[in-house]
């Protein structure tokens, strides 16, 4: 009578299996790597210069046990792995491809960082089966919680709404009596009635990312503008993601192994820095402000002459040498926005806005420069690189376009750059947290033991007390820990100490179904039912109630997770799978255990369960 | 082996007016060290800095100290934290900002002091992060116990969710109570832990409702103190047997889990311990002080109701 048909065994086999495969990587170590990768974001990683690092090292007398190309998300690298006991081959290749791929110290254009890469074998990879992903308290590191100032984001699009304003209104001949800022609001001030309604239809018209209100009466008359709230919500998206991006440039110099750059609610991101120990650098990089110049070309230097020459990049990736005039036309912190669109021929180009002191300066130089060309430079540690030479086509004020013989890609890629050279908002460091690599080792070990020791009380009692019951509960526990990492490892969650602490709280928890279900089994017994009645009954009768319990520890671990940040969430997260497995394993597992071993017993005297103590039996004595 | 070789019926609820008269002491007591002296919250909560040290040697607190003291404006602690060889830094936020510097000067100060010392960890947070986290976790508290409470209704009874809440609220308060009391260290994994243990000792009061439903079908002719006592008594062994496990969990971790989950899993054990009482005692009770009657639970709902309209 407790049988599983054959198929269950098999679901629940194959569940395991699976459970075990991907609890595999954690068990194969790092081995020692090198990581390649681009220090500005000018220079781009692509798989040519994987065979670039592969003929270097061959030279070098260097022999990589592999060399691959990682297409990330937002920076590409090449990576090169080592034999786990060949160290100091990785501390040679790291000179050897310095030397080689930055031939001008002073001015690297790639970083090579030392790196441990998991020994996951190619057929665990092919599969996704990763070690689990380990949180900054358990491998050091630096995370770094910035709040980006989305005021000043505002008040750079609102600079931009009143300049606008001011044109279109003259355009039109509707007198105003001046534009005032308050907060977010611009005030734009009327003495007649019917030159503010005039104002508000055109504005209305043109200006769709505002929303406008009549204020006052007699001759102080107000039109009152603020941002709708989708252009709100627009600008501070924008304004996040090129902080993140402006980022993702700086930090590459650092040559951290596996950055992570993340936006956190609206208005935060999020950096975390594994193994990097030196804050102070990493601060510094992270706070320094790249900055763009617009600047007349000098056609008459020559390259060795006394004029500021910088190289130059070209659409096709040619590099050159342009020379500067002196004077700086325009400066970064005056650019509003730069986007790749299309112009009026429906090529491929890129819009750049610039703030009204810019726009100003740049009327005044193009006015007088027709036919002349003109570079956008962008500085990266003190260094210039011409990233756009263009000729002037015709007078412009603070928009303007930027078109040749570009493709979308490459229009993308240099409106990200003249981006890049200015931080969209200012940002605070907010939260910060160090951890250092020996106290991370020593995290993992403190956890695995505590967790280990807790494991092991409980799988001696277990088992004296409750016989081949609680052995079978015992081995249903080690599926569990099994399966939450498996569970971990694919979803690649962080675990930090506090998710460890969970594993084991998980494990401590988990065996209560083992137990509601064995103290069920025995009641029934000590009620009289015949052993294999007393095993069916036992474990309907526990479930109702193991559902009812984990349930409502569930609640309570969602709502962790919902509003759980940083240690908490990593605890959340292993709270709930956790509960999640513990209910796989305890119910259906042990179960399949039980009917695998006293199942097919048609004339069954007694189960194994420890003793089970009759009181009618005790008072007959 | 069996621990418990229990005759008869426990008659659990004739002492439940002493121990919930107890009860109530110890949680106006755990209020009133609550309101009075306050949780010593870390700076997740409170915003600052806290730095870890170690040194070649045992370190020397008070050296430190005044080696500090002029860098640091307002309340700040040296302690020693886990080993003698490490120290903890707490410093106050600085006004006006700019406090993530604050660790890299006074490493530059104890590394001049002593050039064997390591900064083995650093934490800065800012003020606004603290209001938050404040903030989420008083509406995950509150997330909870709705979600629980409606969880319960639905599946029991509503005398059995209130009656769950307010006994699994009197074990988080008395905890809370506790940390206040000895002025431990309250920080996010603390809370987390407190969450936990709501959740796991609401999971208790389940267990019994559920055999207290089992045994209202059962047991037809006894009456509500009769068969909430024989259901606590039928699952007393359960109780201390799983409970006896999670506590081998967290007292691991406690003594091998090292400072950084020293308070998390003390939470969790002095949780642990309110939960089994609390769940024993004082749920059943209210439970049964909110006049929980057989027809709750064992007839169909609408009858229930027709019932109760017509007196």
């Amino acid at each position: 009578m407790n049988r599983y048909p054959l198929w269950k065994y098999i679901a629940i086999g194959i569940a395991l299996l699976f459970g075990l495969v991907y609890t595999l990587p954690n068990f194969f170590g790092e081995s020692p790597a090198l990581q390649i990768s681009g220090a500005k974001s000018t220079v781009k990683v692509d798989p040519a210069l994987m065979s670039r690092v592969e003929s270097i090292l061959g030279s070098a007398g260097i022999k990589p046990d592999n060399v691959y190309f990682d297409a990330g998300a937002q920076s590409s690298s090449v990576r090169v792995r080592f034999r786990p006991t060949e160290a100091e081959q990785q501390l040679k290749g790291r000179e050897a491809l310095e030397r080689a791929l930055n031939p001008d110290a002073a001015d690297p254009g790639y970083t090579v960082a030392l790196n441990l890469v998991p020994n996951t074998p190619a057929w665990l990879r092919a599969i996704h089966a990763l070690p689990m992903y380990l949180g900054l308290d358990l491998r050091g590191g630096v995370h770094f919680l910035m709040q980006v100032d989305m005021r000043a984001a505002v008040d750079k699009r609102l600079e931009t709404f009143t300049s606008d304003m001011r044109t279109l209104l003259r355009e039109k001949n509707i007198r105003h009596a001046g534009i005032t800022r308050e907060g977010e609001t611009l005030v734009i001030a009327f003495r007649e009635a019917e030159a503010r309604a005039r104002a508000e239809d055109v504005l209305r018209d043109s200006l769709r990312e505002l929303q406008f209100r009549e204020e006052g009466s007699g001759t102080d008359l107000s039109l009152v503008t603020t941002l709708t709230p989708a252009t709100r919500k627009e600008v501070q998206d924008s304004a996040l993601k090129q902080n993140i991006s402006t980022l993702h440039n700086r930090i590459n110099e650092l040559g951290v192994a596996e950055p992570v750059i993340q936006q956190q609610g609206a208005d935060r991101i999020v950096v975390q820095l594994p193994g990097v120990q030196d804050v102070a650098r990493a601060k510094q990089l992270i706070g320094r402000t790249a900055t763009l110049e617009i600047r007349m070309v000098d056609t008459a230097a020559q390259p060795g002459s006394a004029a500021l020459m910088v190289p130059e990049r070209r659409a096709n990736g040619v590099t050159g040498q342009v020379g500067l005039k002196r004077e700086v036309v325009v400066t970064g912190n005056q650019l509003n926005n730069a986007a790749a669109t299309m112009d009026q021929n429906q090529r491929p180009a890129v819009s750049v806005r610039l703030d009204e002191a810019g726009g100003r300066a740049m009327r005044a130089i193009t006015r007088d420069n027709i036919g002349k060309p003109m570079a956008i430079v962008l500085y990266e540690k003190g260094k210039g690189e011409a990233i756009s030479v263009a000729t002037i086509q015709g007078e412009f004020g603070n928009q303007f376009q930027i078109t040749g013989n570009f493709s979308v890609q490459e229009t993308t890629d240099l409106a990200l750059l003249i981006r890049s050279g200015s931080l969209a908002a200012p940002m605070e460091i907010i939260e910060e947290r160090l951890v250092g690599p020996s106290l991370g080792a020593e995290n993992i070990k403190r956890g695995f033991y505590s967790t280990l020791y807790g494991f092991a009380a409980i799988a001696v009692f277990m088992i004296l007390y409750y016989r081949v019951f609680g052995l079978i509960s015992v081995v249903a526990l080690a599926c569990n820990v099994m399966m939450l990492i498996a569970l971990l490892s694919l979803l690649q969650a962080t675990l930090t100490l506090p998710g460890i602490a969970a594993i084991a709280l998980a494990l401590g928890m988990a065996i209560d179904a083992n137990v509601l279900i064995n103290e069920r089994v025995r009641e029934e017994l000590r009620n009289g039912r015949p052993p294999q009645q007393a095993i069916a009954e036992g474990y309907d009768k526990a479930f109702a109630t193991i559902l009812d319990s984990n349930i409502t520890t569930l609640i309570a671990g969602v709502a962790l997770l919902i509003f759980g940040s940083g240690p908490v969430r990593g605890f959340a997260v292993v709270h709930c799978l956790g509960i999640l497995t513990s209910i796989f394993t305890a119910v259906f597992v042990s179960r399949a255990l039980v009917n695998l071993i006293y199942g097919s017993r048609k004339k069954l005297a007694a189960i194994s369960v420890g003793q089970v103590w009759r009181p009618d039996a005790a008072a007959a004595k | 082996m069996e621990f418990f070789r229990i005759k008869r019926t426990i008659p659990f609820m004739r002492y439940s007016l002493i121990l919930n008269a107890i009860s109530l002491i110890s949680f106006l007591i755990a209020v009133f060290f609550l309101v009075t002296r306050g949780l010593a919250l870390s700076i997740e909560f409170t915003g600052g800095t806290v730095m870890e040290v170690s040194y070649p040697q045992a370190a020397e607190v008070e050296k430190i100290r005044s080696a500090i003291a002029p860098k640091v404006e307002g309340e700040f602690s040296v302690q020693n934290f886990g080993t003698a060889r490490d120290v903890l830094i707490r410093l106050p936020l600085r006004e006006g900002g700019n406090s993530g510097q604050q660790a890299q000067q006074i490493m530059e100060v104890l590394q001049v002091q002593d050039a064997g010392a390591k900064l083995q960890r650093v934490e800065f947070v800012g003020p606004q992060v603290g209001e938050e986290l404040a903030h989420d976790g008083g509406l995950a508290l509150l997330l909870v116990i709705v979600g629980i409470m409606i969880y319960l209704a639905f599946r029991f009874e509503w005398k059995f969710s209130v009656a769950a809440i307010i006994a699994n609220l009197h074990d988080v308060i008395l905890v809370l109570g506790v940390f206040a009391i000895f002025r431990w260290e309250f920080s996010l994994p603390v809370l987390a832990a407190v969450l936990a243990v709501l959740g796991y000792s609401v999971n208790e009061s389940v267990i019994i409702f559920d055999r207290v439903r089992e045994h209202f079908k059962k047991m037809r002719r006894a009456d509500t103190q009769e068969v909430i006592n024989s259901a606590i008594t039928a699952t007393i062994s359960r109780t201390m047997i799983t409970h006896g496990s999670t506590l081998c969990m967290t007292l691991a971790m406690f003594f091998f889990g090292g400072p950084a989950l020293h308070y998390f899993a003390l939470a969790l054990t002095i949780g642990i311990i309110f939960g089994i009482y609390s769940s024993v005692f004082v749920a059943a009770a209210i439970a049964m002080y909110l006049g929980v009657k057989r027809e709750d639970l064992v007839k169909p709902a609408r009858k229930d109701e027709t019932q109760e309209i017509v007196p």
